[in-house]
């Protein structure tokens, strides 16, 4: 990076760390902060998308539909979601493959699993075998992202499920007393009238997901977790410029300053934006608000 | 191979008993449940002994947040902080590396770079510090009349704390206390996986499941089977939980005894 890291056994001090922290490896570091924040933004809104559905679905009235919602977010709710990490980048892999194949080479002979195998022909593999490192990694990265929105989908349907529980039910009938049909209740009265009552449950979820974006690691995407590992590790002088003992403490110990920045930054947002959606809402918060002193 | 020589060959497997060698061809369902069932033992070791040792140290911690003495609220507000804050996965990964260090530095601490020992002090002092803020949550929403009448009565110091104060907040606390020991129980299955070495291969249900879907590549059979055994020890600590909660709230009239639901809080730390 500097003009005077040329020979890093040279140095001494801040100048040898100086160069240390802005070498290549540690540039990809950096990077994989990013690839977090990235993984948080794009996961957010698709898991609130996932949920949204879920929750819907919860409330239909044709019987199984409802019941293949609640099945959905009691079951995510009594398993470690490590598991489900774990199974879902696997099993969603496989299912892709598997649908493609059937696609894609309707003639094929032999099955699909072969003792500890999982067989599909060339043309369905994903990515394919010939493509370019870059697709590999956002594969992997699409699929992570797929993952968390399942996960994270069944617990915002359960927040948002609950949120249209506490829309007051009035509302509901008025609109009904007017003629709207179920749809137009359900889209011009409940939907506005929900977030107020689901921000509490999704701001506790988005300190949630923020904190299980170091699972990323067992995703096999190389986060901050993985670099932290790679580079903490003992350096030996035969194979590194910058050779050093075991570091991993301290990696670690910056990924937790790292975490705890980020929910302190969220706290605070999320704060401000609670104040924002209750000013002059007739619940116990908004009320608070009117009669504190100016 | 019979199942019941399964059994006798894995069913202590987790804990080093039984067959050294873990299956590694035509693995069989009757192996699937024996080895996940065993590796349940960690599970259920690490989230009993955190609980049992979190649920004093929280309420120290609760107590310490509410108290008026600056250092303490001071002190116990940056150990939650710190503990809510963070990933435990983050918090593994950086305590298993300081003992590593600390071994080094001395052998005496050696001990803590085992999971055993090491992965259960780091889930007692997470568990603290979530039970902690729900205690001290708790804590503030004791009715300003139940204290006044505590006052009314002459009942002061030790007697008000161990015969109002104390019982009130464990009744106001206990639903969300039970959501967080689920949720404790769930996240015992981060241990092997945030550097914690299995010693010889004895590891928890997570372990087992994972090193059969890495095997055969299907993730269908180990999982569910996972899941499973998750849902039932779930389902226990809502029974046992909800057993203490009826103790809890026997005086009240049926009507306002709160019912336990397992309600969306805390999923992950």
């Amino acid at each position: 990076m500097f003009s005077y890291c040329t020979d890093p056994a040279s140095l001494e001090g801040l100048a040898w760390l100086s160069c240390y922290l802005t070498n290549g490896k540690h540039l990809l570091f950096y990077q994989s902060f990013g690839t977090v924040l990235l993984l948080l933004f794009v996961t957010a809104p698709v898991a609130l998308a996932f949920g949204f559905v879920g929750a819907a679905a919860a409330r239909a009235r044709f019987a199984p539909l409802a019941l293949l919602a609640k099945g959905y977010t009691a079951i995510v709710r009594g398993v470690p979601d490590i598991a489900f990490f774990l199974f879902f980048v696997i099993a969603l892999d496989q299912a892709f493959e598997y649908l493609r194949h059937k696609v894609k080479c309707p003639d094929w002979e032999g099955p699909i699993r072969q003792g500890s195998d999982f067989v599909v022909c060339s043309a369905a593999k994903l990515p394919l075998s010939n493509s370019a490192q870059w697709v590999h990694e956002v594969y992997g990265f699409a699929l992570a992202v797929l993952t968390f929105a399942i996960v994270f989908g069944a617990f915002a349907a359960n927040v948002l499920f609950g949120a249209m529980r506490s829309v007051p039910r009035p509302q509901l009938e008025t609109a009904e007393a007017y003629g709207f049909s179920a749809r137009q209740t359900f889209w011009r009265i409940l939907v506005p009238q929900m977030w107020v009552y689901a921000l509490p449950g999704l701001s506790n979820l988005w300190m949630i997901l923020v904190k299980a974006t170091p699972l990323l690691f067992l995703l096999g995407v190389e986060d901050i977790v993985y670099w932290a590992r790679e580079l903490g590790g003992t350096k030996n002088p035969r194979f590194s410029d910058y050779p050093h003992g075991d570091w991993r403490m301290y990696y670690f110990g910056a990924l937790l300053l790292f975490y705890l920045g980020l929910t302190k930054v969220s706290e605070v947002v999320l704060d401000r934006l609670m104040a924002r959606l209750t000013l002059g809402q007739a619940t116990s918060g908004g009320d608070a608000q009117r009669k504190a002193p100016a | 191979m019979t199942c019941m020589e399964v059994i006798a060959d894995y069913g202590l497997r987790s804990l080093g008993i039984g067959e050294r060698l873990l299956p590694r061809t035509d693995f069989t369902l009757c192996q699937h449940f024996t080895l996940i069932g065993s590796g349940m033992i960690w599970n259920i070791y690490f989230g009993v002994l955190a609980l049992a040792a979190g649920f004093f140290l929280s309420i120290t911690v609760a107590f310490g947040k509410a108290a008026r003495n600056p250092v303490a609220r001071r002190a116990s507000t940056w150990f939650i902080f710190l503990f809510r804050g963070s990933p435990l996965f983050i918090q593994f990964f950086f305590a298993y590396f300081a003992f590593l260090s600390l071994k080094q530095a001395h052998p005496a601490f050696d001990p803590l770079t085992s999971a055993a020992i090491g992965a259960t002090l780091v889930l007692f002092l997470n568990t603290s510090a979530y039970a902690g803020e729900i205690f001290h949550g708790a804590l503030k929403s004791i009715p300003k009349g139940d204290l006044e009448a505590a006052d009314a009565y002459g009942i002061t110091g030790w007697k008000r704390f161990r015969r109002i104060t104390f019982p009130t907040m464990l009744r106001l606390g206990w639903p969300a206390y039970t959501n967080e020991a689920i949720f404790l129980f769930h996240a015992t299955a981060l241990v092997f996986f945030s550097g914690f070495p299995a010693w010889q291969q004895r590891g928890d249900a997570l372990y087992y499941a994972n090193y059969f879907a890495d095997k055969t590549f299907n993730p269908f059979v180990p999982y569910p089977i996972l899941a499973m055994y998750f849902i039932m020890l779930t389902l226990a600590v809502i029974s046992i939980f909800g057993a203490i909660n009826r103790r809890l709230t026997r005086h009240l009239p049926p009507e306002r005894q709160t019912r336990l639901r397992f309600r969306a809080r805390q999923f992950i730390r």
